[in-house]
């Protein structure tokens, strides 16, 4: 079977099916762009849910006591369960679904030119078995007891039973909704290397992959890689609380640690799964925009391998002050600072793509640029957790918060915005506001670092992270500790603020944009040689050819400083 | 736009191949998929090999319950790695002539079932003799790890069932063929770690 002849067959069966009903083309597609479509706006509305809760948190914590608008008194369980729920749904409903599952479908089909992926009904179901997952999860506010309140660690004995948690059937239907949305993720991972490995366009060969393609199927192989331990660690936890069997219940002779490194095997190497595509695309927005070839195209491959690779041995600095052997603890401070120097690798590949280009300072780039910034705080501070020495002093502090936020934010969110401002034009055919993109761009990352750089000072003054409310705490309310943490929930307020400017630019450009060009920032990769927005089979005149790799940009031989895949060489006459 | 170019190129001059795949993609999917299940199984291993080294002396099994019967199960081992064999045996019989692998095929399963048929009626006797999910961790242990592979190992029976239905009516589909065999190796190869790391 030809890639050709198979395009048509799809061209075919696409225009065979225009009229198809709201259901079918909305909530029943099989077309990768559809999928990716839902993937995304489900992530942006359980954003909006992980921003509430956040919101009505930090309300308590800086104004204890208090109603708060728009939610009422935040009771000690409320709290528990709002806290969990912000973790889960930021990591696992919003950074996992737009970054991977949203972006992975949208782009790997056209970035490699064929029509779909190669397990287009999976792929329906991936989607299907997400929105389910998101549905358990918020259901689980409404049953009695309320939402799980243990943490998005879900750390037994607490988690294992009732009487602790106080959430019986809410932690069977976070442990759920966790399972559906790894089997959803699961279905899509295999789809994606599946799609690389056998559906690339002629021509291209594996170094003609454009890098954010590259780092989605390196993180979807650590994710399926890491998440069969979780996975076995969940069924234990729900045998736990479901049948009570004594897995992880010193009561009954289980081990409570065990469940942590269960635990963290995936959940280390899960930070690179989200980590690694927000590298990619902001590789993808850096070359593009500084109209230069990537620096060290191979590098930054070799460098994602042996990060993801290194992920797996690093699990355990979760876990220093929880009683693990200190010769262990050594060990595991050593790989985790050793994991640093690829990442640090591949920044400073970035800054050399910057240096000496002609850097065009659009939206997207001002996204990217401000990952690389924000990155280089989260990284440079994780050193002090990585250490087992410092970690002791610092664990469980809001050091550790603010840590894992100047990593998160920028992966899930700058690196978001990045991605959805860059292929904006590509996926609805309309241009964004640059103006307004801008207003956003610097409301948001000023906010931001007034939220976190709190957050440091507080933590290395030993504000421990899971109290609810510090007036029972004589210690921690000295000497501006409390001011502190109203500038941090202020600028929070400012920051989510800010985000109704991005979706009044979002959803006023996708129905009043001006018209997108096929390829409005000049660009070589091969999505931006389909049509704005691609039709149903992608590439109406065909699967394009490919001639070079993705990121020839200012060649000496040629006058427009970008030069297209598809295009082929010149003769020599 | 590079207007200098565009006129001097001879189109299809240069057109290049198309690639092929490597694997075929019901493999490939199947394989990957296959990678997530053998690490689900390394976590569970892994957390029973822990919680046993770390039970304190003479809790591990509980005095008074069943052990684990190790030379009973040495049939049903040898029943599924001869269904493993035989579903070898039917791939090269396929791959020489079409149609010619349906028996080997069919007692693959049906040695597949007895392994199954066979580990229920172990499962029947350990409960009537006091060793339940609840009554200790090595029963609980026990009972997931096992019953997970149980599980695996139906479901995977199942499409090789439909798999033998295929073959007898000759309509067979080779993408599911392959992808069955991938999954029934999988089940195949999993079961003397388990029956290493878990009876003995």
């Amino acid at each position: 079977m030809s890639t050709a002849a198979h395009a048509e067959q799809d061209h075919a069966h696409g225009h065979a099916h225009h009229d198809e009903g709201f259901i079918k083309k909305y909530l029943w597609s099989t077309d990768h762009k559809m999928i990716a479509m839902q993937y995304l706006f489900t992530g942006m509305a359980m954003a909006l849910i992980g921003g509430f809760t956040v919101y009505a948190f930090r309300m308590q914590l800086a104004f204890p006591g208090m109603s708060v608008p728009g939610y009422g008194r935040v009771t000690a369980t409320d709290y528990n369960a709002l806290v969990t729920t912000h973790g889960s749904v930021m990591i696992f409903w919003v950074a996992m679904p737009v970054l991977i599952a949203a972006l992975g479908n949208y782009l790997i089909p056209l970035m490699i030119g064929c029509d779909d992926m190669v397990f287009p009904r999976l792929n329906r179901l991936s989607y299907q078995l997400f929105l389910i997952s998101s549905i358990v999860l918020i259901a689980s506010f409404y049953v009695p007891g309320g939402a799980f309140g243990g943490a998005w660690t879900s750390y037994p004995p607490l988690s294992a039973k009732a009487e602790y948690s106080l959430t019986g059937l809410g932690s069977s239907m976070w442990l759920l909704a966790v399972a559906l949305e790894f089997a959803a993720f699961l279905l899509g991972g295999i789809n994606f290397v599946t799609t690389v490995m056998n559906s690339r366009a002629p021509g291209m060969k594996m170094f003609d992959v454009p890098i954010v393609v590259w780092m989605i199927i390196i993180a979807s192989i650590l994710f399926m890689a890491s998440v069969g331990p979780l996975i076995a660690g969940a069924v234990m936890l729900l045998f736990d609380q479901q049948i009570g069997t004594g897995f992880f219940d010193p009561a009954k002779g289980g081990d409570p640690v065990l469940w942590q490194h269960l635990f963290w095997f995936f959940g280390h190497p899960e930070v690179y799964v989200v980590l690694l595509p927000a590298m990619g695309i902001v590789a993808e927005i850096i070359t593009v925009f500084s109209r230069k070839k990537l620096f060290a195209y191979k590098t930054v491959l070799y460098t994602a391998i042996g990060t993801g690779v290194l992920s797996f041995f690093v699990w355990a600095h979760h876990q220093f002050i929880a009683g693990i052997d200190p010769r262990m603890a050594n060990v595991f401070s050593v790989t985790t600072l050793l994991i640093s120097i690829p990442v640090a690798e591949m920044v400073f590949v970035y800054i050399g793509t910057l240096y000496g280009g002609s850097i065009r300072l659009t939206t997207p780039m001002l996204w990217a640029l401000s990952f690389i910034a924000e990155f280089l705080l989260g990284g440079v501070t994780g050193i002090f957790l990585g250490a087992s020495g410092s970690d002791i002093y610092f664990h469980d502090t809001y050091f550790v918060i603010a840590h894992f936020h100047y990593t998160f934010f920028p992966i899930a969110f700058i690196g978001s915005f990045a991605a959805i401002t860059y292929w904006f034009p590509k996926m609805f055919g309309k241009m964004m506001n640059e103006t307004w993109g801008k207003v956003h761009f610097w409301g948001t990352i000023i906010s931001f670092n007034f939220i976190f750089i709190p957050l440091f000072f507080l933590g290395a003054r030993g504000d421990h992270r899971r109290i609810y409310d510090y007036r029972h705490f004589p210690d921690l309310m000295k000497a501006g500790m409390q001011d502190m943490r109203i500038l941090a929930t202020l600028a929070l307020l400012v920051l989510l603020a800010f985000q109704v400017v991005f979706l009044v630019n979002f959803f006023y450009s996708l129905f009043k944009g001006a018209k997108a060009p096929a390829n409005p920032w000049e660009a070589n990769t091969l999505e931006w040689q389909a049509p704005s927005p691609p039709p149903h089979g992608n590439f109406p005149q065909g699967l394009p050819n490919v001639y070079r790799g993705p990121y020839e940009y200012s060649h000496p031989d040629r006058q427009a400083d970008w030069w297209p895949q598809t295009e082929p060489e010149p003769t020599k006459s | 736009m590079a207007l200098a170019d565009a006129g001097v190129i001879p189109p299809a001059m240069t057109a290049p191949r198309p690639n092929r795949p490597v694997v075929p993609s019901a493999v490939l999917g199947t394989l990957i998929f296959v990678v997530a299940e053998v690490m689900f199984f390394v976590g569970l291993i892994s957390a029973f090999t822990i919680s046993r080294s770390g039970a304190p002396a003479g809790t591990w099994p509980v005095p008074g319950q069943p052990t684990l019967p190790k030379d009973a199960t040495l049939y049903n081992t040898l029943a599924l790695l001869s269904s493993g064999a035989l579903l070898l045996v039917g791939q090269l019989l396929h791959a020489r002539k079409k149609g010619s692998s349906k028996w080997a095929v069919l007692a693959s399963w049906l040695l597949g079932a007895a392994f199954v048929a066979l580990q229920g009626r172990e499962w029947a006797q350990l409960l009537s003799g006091g060793l339940t999910l609840t009554s200790s961790r090595l029963g609980a242990f026990f009972y997931l790890i096992v019953g997970m592979h149980g599980v695996h190992a139906i479901g995977a029976l199942v499409v090789l069932g439909l798999v033998v239905a295929q073959l007898f009516r000759g309509a067979l589909k080779g993408g599911l063929f392959f992808g069955a065999q991938v999954f029934w190796y999988f089940v195949v190869l999993m079961w003397p770690v388990i029956y290493a790391r878990v009876y003995f």
